[in-house]
């Protein structure tokens, strides 16, 4: 019988604890820096596009919400003719981060994304990109990949060595 | 013309008393949410107040079906019969000395007739629904009236027996030099387990049990007929705070403010606590509840008679 009133007490109590709703409009949660939210495409340091249309993402995206198409420019670097994200089939799994080789796909904390008609949640590369580098400030693919494109030669990689000549190559 | 008066009052009580019920809905959001470390309803309006504006709109508009398998006519009565008898205990209760709708000699006998009616709207509405949980909702409605009613009226016999009469103004005269709530402590506990009972509120909402019977005697109720189940349950709380002020806490009586504003304030004050206790109990089990009742309730009710009659006798 006693532990019915303290029951009571207790609760009635709770009255002057600290509310725990974030009342949201007006008040933000806070959103961890993994939180997996919006889909971004990261640019390198020097505002390049990191993405290299390997179709990975597109790949490992489980409900396919991702269409891309490769394509080089006169350099030889790979980039995506266009790069489209459905947004109303996403399920936000970040599978396709885990899977980018070159940091260029991110999800960011912002979730504020809701559209009236299903087709404005269609994001076009446009949308996507943004003018910084995301979460890995500072890694560019095409500076450390030891693949060959204009002004870039085999070997002059970042901690790349010069190829080795096989025909100087003896026993 | 004093006809003019009377039914000033009986408009004046019955606009207050349902406008009440649906101010209650909100009053109990927000303070369940505030017992929960939550905000509750604050959006619609200052407050949130118009909350209530909003979900009367939102039952009005509702498709008021009527299952094919229901017995239609029992169907439609049931909710009319809990408004019409919590609304009928009304008209005894003095809200302030000459402020009543009629000041029966026997107004306290009316109201438990009252709220003992009330309890066919849930068997019926449970019987009506042709659906095995509303069934065992209006069966077990039905076992929990019995066993509470009894004690009820029993508890109330007490304050009887050291005012004699049944008149609710003069129960309330009675009490100029104390509360009955000290001589007649058992008598209050006791009423107010039963009240609880009596109005399906938590922790006594057995037959309504939604994590055990969807929502018990009215789970194929829908739009203003399942609104009026809540505006019963509503007006049967505030009922229910209502004697207990008037029979165990001076009713109008206490100094310095008006005298309907020390009712308001008690009356409140109790709807409060009905609200504290569904945010702290949990609901007893079915046979637990009608042994408590038949078994300790009753039996303490009727010593409390006897004691009371004992002592008033004795001090005759």
């Amino acid at each position: 019988m006693i532990s019915v009133f303290r029951t009571l007490w207790h609760i009635l109590l709770h009255m002057f604890r600290k509310r725990v709703t974030i009342q949201y409009p007006e008040e933000k949660p806070y959103l961890a820096p993994r939180y997996r939210g919006r889909i971004i495409l990261a640019r390198d340091p020097d505002g390049g596009e990191r993405c290299v249309a390997c179709y990975l993402c597109a790949v490992a995206c489980p409900v396919d919400c991702i269409a891309l198409q490769a394509t080089e420019d006169d350099t030889g670097r790979r980039y995506p003719e266009f790069f489209r994200i459905n947004f109303s089939r996403c399920i936000f799994c970040g599978y396709c981060e885990e899977a980018c080789p070159t940091y260029a796909i991110q999800l960011t904390p912002d979730f504020e994304i809701c559209e009236h008609h299903r087709q404005n949640l269609v994001y076009e590369k446009e949308d996507l990109m943004i003018s910084g580098q995301g979460k890995y400030p500072g890694y560019s693919f095409w500076r450390v990949a030891g693949v060959k494109i204009g002004g870039k030669d085999k070997g002059e990689a970042e901690r790349e060595d010069p190829p080795t000549d096989l025909h100087s190559l003896m026993p | 013309m004093p006809w003019v008066i009377h039914i000033v009052t009986v408009v004046v009580v019955l606009f207050v008393v349902l406008n009440l019920a649906a101010g209650l809905i909100w009053v109990e959001r927000r303070l369940l949410a505030l017992w929960q470390d939550r905000y509750g309803p604050n959006r619609v309006g200052p407050f949130g107040l118009l909350q209530v504006a909003a979900d009367t709109i939102k039952l009005f508009f509702k498709e008021d079906w009527v299952p094919p398998f229901a017995d239609k006519p029992v169907f439609i009565l049931a909710p009319a019969i809990v408004m019409l008898t919590v609304l009928m205990s009304f008209t005894v209760i003095p809200f302030a000395p000459g402020i009543a709708v009629s000041d029966l000699n026997i107004g306290l006998l009316f109201v438990l007739a009252m709220s003992s009616l009330g309890v066919y709207s849930v068997v019926l509405g449970g019987w009506a629904s042709d659906n095995k949980y509303s069934l065992l909702g209006g069966l077990r409605a039905a076992a929990q009236m019995l066993s509470y009613e009894v004690f009820m009226g029993l508890a109330l016999m007490g304050v009887v027996i050291m005012v004699g009469s049944f008149s609710l103004s003069a129960i309330v005269e009675a009490q100029q030099k104390i509360w009955f709530v000290i001589p007649q402590f058992l008598g209050f506990i006791l009423f107010l387990i039963a009240g609880v009972a009596e109005t399906r509120r938590l922790p006594f909402d057995i037959p309504e049990a939604e994590s055990e019977l969807v929502a018990g005697f009215h789970s194929e109720y829908s739009g203003m007929k399942f609104g009026m189940f809540f505006i019963g349950e509503y007006v049967g709380v505030v009922l229910i705070s209502a004697l207990i002020t008037l029979l165990f806490f001076g009713g109008w009586l206490g100094p310095g403010l008006p005298p309907l504003l020390w009712f308001i304030i008690k009356t409140f004050a109790f709807i409060c606590f009905f609200i504290l206790l569904r945010a702290g109990l949990p609901r007893p089990r079915f046979d637990q509840l009608m042994s408590w009742g038949w078994k300790i309730m009753l039996p303490l009710a009727l010593a409390n008679i006897l004691v009371t009659g004992a002592v008033v006798l004795w001090a005759r």
